[in-house]
């Protein structure tokens, strides 16, 4: 007899994934998915996705979604949240979504301490529109609109919006993942189910921001992607606990 | 009946939103609007399911109230002409969602910063989407304090029946002025009309999308080509403006709101001396009321548009006669405020080219 060990969770549709090889937006999709489907709160749950590659996300979530316009994320969560209390509400939302163009929406929604997760997906670069330089691009990186890399004097270093969020009162846990290995993609999920659980509970604001290899802007491997998030990316964005107010939920 | 009370024009929205059922209002500090954001908070705060935010932003403030229309609350934002200018990317969206949502613009000077004078300027912006994309949206003028309790009350029902949202135009004349007011009676939101559409999560049903990114051309335009067949419907139905003895009139003069209070002292000033004027005053700006214009133009052939710009609805007045009538035009932008000897002195001007 076989025993079943491996399957989609069961709020992820049976849709094939837009995302190019090696991009991280699969697993982490699939991560948010399965710690739905454990903490068994599908039901009561409002997904928001992002303009960019996570546009899509509603077609593989099977959950009810409001979309929402770029880097508005926050302030719609905040109103279905306001109207519905009750209800569990996450943002999706990439680097140029959440911290260029939703910077403050994300900020003043993490101050007044909304109680909604928010899942980051931090790739250093515009994917969807073709690999621009993201408030998360780091020195010497080559993008479309940093050719010959980006530099301190002309673009300004990275955005480090997690640590800045760490020092906001109404955000209460804040941690930053990485999905490029098993080990870490292992990590991401228990931080993922933390964020919802600190909503669940009612604590105030979580996010998790999730390293993300994208080969295909990077011009990389999808391996030599996932090599580069551990030996250049983790040195800018390092894998940590930013803010906990909460311990052990 | 209820009591006739006395209050100023932001006010009274505010009172008579949460009449209406609006349980959710976002706003910022803007001036001369201000009353209204501060009403909706110790209103809000009264109720046991109220929401108040001051936004960090006027585009926050939109997108919070798109996603409280998303949740199914009857929701409302205010705010004056350069915040307006910021919600546009807001009232698109809403459009294309399809969802609720009242936005007031009281208006002031500008363009640009301005100032914070009564001025008639964003008739345009409000009559014509004023963001991107091919939609319109429901643009009513109230002209009195009494008419702004109405118009309210309408505004959150036109919003649900045409899942549109709903603009409220008025100027800081209007919302300063104290006026005498009789409110309706409360209404219950749980009693409203059911949204099946809203976002409460996929329990026991299929999960709901409320989305605008629609990729393929021909789904787009087929979403184009539903909403304007519903702006049709909006323009057949909803139609309003009122005439002012306008039925012996050699010359009727048009204009709406404060423009409409200071016009119709003149037209009945000018009545006194014997000249036979009126007035018509549209209350939907968008749809304008073309169909009770034209019935006027059977008659009447000379028109006077008095606006608080340099003139804009003055172009929908001339679209709407398709040349069978003599528009001209009087405007006053940027904040002054005419009085009606100065209105009745441009209609005494025309009637008397008209009447050689």
């Amino acid at each position: 007899m076989s025993t079943k060990i491996f399957s989609r969770p069961r709020y992820l549709k049976d849709a094939v994934f837009h995302y190019c090889p090696g991009c991280g937006h699969s697993i982490a999709h699939r991560l948010v998915a399965e710690v739905i489907e454990e903490l068994d709160i599908a039901k009561i749950t409002i997904g928001v996705p992002p303009a960019g590659c996570a546009v899509l996300a509603y077609d593989y979530f099977d959950l009810d979604i409001g979309e929402a316009a770029h880097g508005r994320g926050a302030a719609v969560a905040t109103g279905i949240k306001r109207v519905r209390p009750d209800k569990i509400v996450f943002t999706y939302q990439g680097d140029g979504d959440i911290a260029a163009i939703g910077t403050a929406e994300t900020i003043h929604a993490a101050n007044r301490g909304e109680k909604i997760s928010t899942f980051f997906i931090n790739n250093c670069v515009y994917g969807m529109t073709g690999g621009q330089m993201a408030p998360t691009t780091i020195l010497g990186q080559n993008s479309t609109t940093t050719p010959g890399g980006r530099t301190m004097s002309r673009e300004g270093g990275p955005l480090n919006l997690s640590e800045m969020l760490g020092l906001v009162d109404g955000a209460v846990y804040i941690e930053r993942v990485a999905v490029n290995s098993v080990k870490n993609i292992r990590n991401a999920k228990k931080a993922i189910t933390k964020a919802f659980k600190v909503q669940m509970a009612n604590l105030g604001y979580s996010m998790v921001e999730i390293l993300s290899p994208c080969p295909t802007n990077w011009k990389m491997t999808p391996v030599e992607a996932c090599r580069w998030i551990d030996e250049t990316m983790t040195k800018v964005f390092p894998i940590k606990v930013i803010k906990d107010q909460v311990g052990k939920i | 009946m209820n009591k006739k009370v006395l209050m100023s024009g932001n006010h009274i929205i505010g009172e008579a939103a949460v009449r209406a059922g609006c349980r959710f209002y976002a706003g910022y500090p803007i001036t001369p609007q201000n009353e209204l954001t501060e009403y909706m908070a110790s209103a809000m705060a009264r109720l046991s399911d109220g929401a108040f935010i001051q936004a960090e932003s006027e585009i926050a403030a939109i997108n919070m109230v798109i996603g409280a229309s998303m949740a199914g609350c009857r929701a409302m934002t205010s705010s004056s002409s350069p915040g307006v200018s910021l919600k546009q990317e807001g009232i698109s969206f809403l459009s294309a969602l399809e969802l609720p949502a009242v936005i007031v613009n009281c208006m002031r000077g500008g363009p640009g910063l301005g100032n914070i004078a009564p001025a008639q300027g964003d008739y345009f912006q409000a009559t014509r989407g004023g963001g991107h994309g091919d939609y319109r949206n429901i643009v009513l003028a109230p002209g009195s304090g009494q008419e702004i309790s109405d118009l309210t009350t309408k505004a959150f029902e036109y919003a649900d029946t045409y899942r549109t949202p709903v603009m409220i135009l008025q100027d800081g004349m209007m919302g300063q002025m104290m006026e005498p007011v009789i409110f309706p009676d409360p209404v219950d939101p749980a009693k409203l009309p059911p949204k099946p559409w809203t976002l409460d999560g996929a329990d026991g049903r299929p999960r709901r999308v409320i989305k605008s990114l629609w990729l393929d051309p021909l789904v787009e335009e087929a979403l184009n080509w539903r909403l304007s067949a519903r702006y049709d419907e909006i323009s057949r139905t909803i139609q309003s403006a009122e005439s002012f003895m306008t039925s012996d009139a050699d010359l009727v003069v048009i204009a709406y709101g404060t423009a409409a209070r200071i016009a119709k002292g003149a037209v009945k000033r000018a009545r006194q001396n014997g000249l036979k004027v009126g007035l018509f005053r549209p209350v939907t700006l968008w749809p304008f009321p073309k169909d009770p214009l034209l019935e006027i133009n059977k008659h009447v052939k000379d028109f006077l548009v008095f606006e608080m710009s340099t003139g804009q609805m003055v172009e929908d007045v001339r679209l709407s006669l398709e040349g069978a009538g003599k528009v001209r035009f009087y405007g006053r932008p940027g904040g002054p405020i005419s009085t009606p000897h100065e209105i009745e002195g441009e209609i005494k001007k025309i009637y008397e080219k008209i009447n050689i």
